[in-house]
C-alpha cells in the first residue's frame, strides 16, 4: 500500500515565502493591533495579554521549535489532576496556580 | 480526484448538504467518534438514542452519497465529571459494540484534567481491553492539552494490555506530537479554525515528525468548523510540492491502516 516515503520534504522546490509571507504579515499586524486595542481600553493587565506578550519574545529565538515553545508558554505546566473541573471550556492561557489568581 | 478518509467528524451536527460536499471532494469514508453535543445530556437515555443515531441513522444518510460511515462509542470527557451518569452510559456500550459500523471506544480522554475525568478514562480503557477494541483519544483544549496528554499517556501505559499501535491520540499539536509518537501511539492532527492546527502547521508537522502513524481530520462538529478541512489541506500539500503518493499516504492509506485493524472497517477499491 503506497510508496515508501521518508519524512523529508519533497524534492520540488516551492517558494514557501511566496506561499506564506502575506499571511504571516497579516497575522502579525493583527497581533500588533490587538495589543494597541487592549492597551487603549485599559485591558492590557489581563493575564492572557501578559502571556501573549511573553510569547512574542520567543519568536526572536534563532532556533527552530518556535511554535512548540509558544504553545508550551500558554500551557498549564503542573502534572497532578485537579480535584474538580470548574468550567468545561478553556481560556487559551494558563492563569497560574489558584493562589496566584487572587491578587 | 484523490479519494480520502475523514477520520474524525461529528456528522450528527452537520447538514445533509455537508455529506454531499464531502462526496464531491472525494471522501470515501467518514468516522464519527461519540462526543459532546454542545450541551449536557440529562440522562443515560439521551446517550442511548445518540448511539442509535450514529449506528443506525448516520450510516444511512452517508450511504445516499456513496460514503461509508463508521463510529466510535463512549461518554466524552466533558460529561465525565459526573461519575454516576458516566458509568450508566458505559454500561450501555457493550450492546452496541456488535453493530457493524462500530470501530472501537472513543473519543475518550480528558477535558479539564480532573480526577473524575481520569477515573472515567481508566474505566473506558478497561472496557476497550475487555472487548478487544481500538481506542480513539481526545486530548484537552488549549492550555490544558500538554498536561492532559501526559496524563492520558500515563493512564494508557499503566495498563499492561494496551498496544500503542491500536490507540490513536487525536488533536496533537507541536508541543504534544513528539511525546505521543515516541511512545508508539498513532497521532491525529485536527484542522480546526482558531484552535488546534491549520493546514500549513499540519504539513509542517509531517515534515518534521514523519508521516508514519499519523492522520489528519476536520473534527467538524456543532461549532465553527470546516467539513472540507482535509481536502483543503490536500490542496495546500499540492501547492507545497507534495505529489499524490504523499497525499494519498496521509489522507487515505494511514487512516485505512489504523482503522483496518478493526475487522468491521472495509473500503472498496483500496489495495
Ligand atoms: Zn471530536
Amino acid at each position: 500500500m503506497g510508496a515508501k516515503l521518508s519524512h523529508l520534504p519533497p524534492e520540488s522546490r516551492v517558494s514557501l515565502v511566496d506561499l506564506g509571507f502575506m499571511d504571516a504579515r497579516f497575522k502579525l499586524t493583527e497581533v500588533a493591533a490587538f495589543l494597541d486595542r487592549v492597551q487603549r481600553h485599559g485591558q492590557d493587565d489581563d493575564f492572557r495579554v501578559e502571556r501573549l506578550k511573553g510569547a512574542l519574545a520567543l519568536l526572536q529565538s534563532g532556533q527552530s521549535g518556535r511554535a512548540r515553545a509558544v504553545l508550551e508558554h500558554f500551557s498549564d505546566p503542573t502534572t497532578e489532576p485537579i480535584e474538580r473541573a470548574p468550567i468545561q471550556g478553556a481560556l487559551g492561557a494558563w492563569p497560574g496556580p489558584p493562589a496566584a489568581r487572587q491578587g | 480526484m484523490l479519494r480520502y478518509i475523514e477520520p474524525h467528524a461529528h456528522m450528527v451536527s452537520r447538514t445533509t448538504d455537508d455529506y454531499e460536499k464531502l462526496a464531491l471532494a472525494g471522501c470515501a469514508a467518514v468516522c464519527e467518534p461519540a462526543f459532546w453535543a454542545g450541551f449536557d445530556r440529562s440522562s443515560a437515555q439521551g446517550f442511548y438514542d445518540y448511539f442509535r443515531q450514529i449506528t443506525e441513522y448516520e450510516p444511512r444518510r452517508a450511504a445516499r452519497f456513496g460514503i461509508r460511515h463508521y463510529c466510535w462509542l463512549c461518554i466524552n470527557p466533558k460529561e465525565a465529571e459526573d461519575p454516576g451518569l458516566a458509568r450508566d452510559v458505559i454500561a450501555l456500550i457493550p450492546e452496541f459494540l456488535q453493530r457493524n459500523n462500530v470501530l472501537g471506544i472513543g473519543e475518550i480522554g480528558l477535558n479539564k484534567n480532573s480526577r473524575n475525568e481520569l477515573r472515567i478514562l481508566e474505566e473506558h480503557i478497561q472496557l476497550a481491553v475487555e472487548h478487544d477494541q481500538l481506542i480513539l483519544v481526545h486530548t484537552p483544549h488549549l492550555e490544558d492539552k500538554m498536561k492532559g496528554t501526559r496524563l492520558i499517556l500515563d493512564a494508557l501505559k499503566n495498563h499492561s494490555s494496551i498496544d500503542p499501535g491500536r490507540v490513536i491520540i487525536d488533536h496533537v499539536e507541536e508541543h504534544t506530537i513528539r511525546m505521543v509518537m515516541d511512545e508508539g501511539f498513532w497521532a491525529g492532527m485536527t484542522l480546526y479554525p482558531e484552535s488546534k492546527c491549520s493546514p500549513h502547521r499540519a504539513i509542517d508537522m509531517l515534515e518534521v515528525h514523519g508521516c508514519e502513524r499519523i492522520w489528519m481530520n476536520s473534527a467538524c462538529d456543532w461549532g465553527v468548523s470546516d467539513p472540507l478541512a482535509v481536502p483543503r489541506t490536500m490542496l495546500e500539500m499540492r501547492r507545497r510540492g507534495y505529489d499524490d503518493g504523499w497525499i494519498r499516504k496521509v489522507t487515505l492509506e494511514n487512516p485505512a491502516r489504523f482503522m483496518g485493524q478493526s475487522p468491521r472497517f472495509k473500503l472498496d477499491g483500496l489495495d
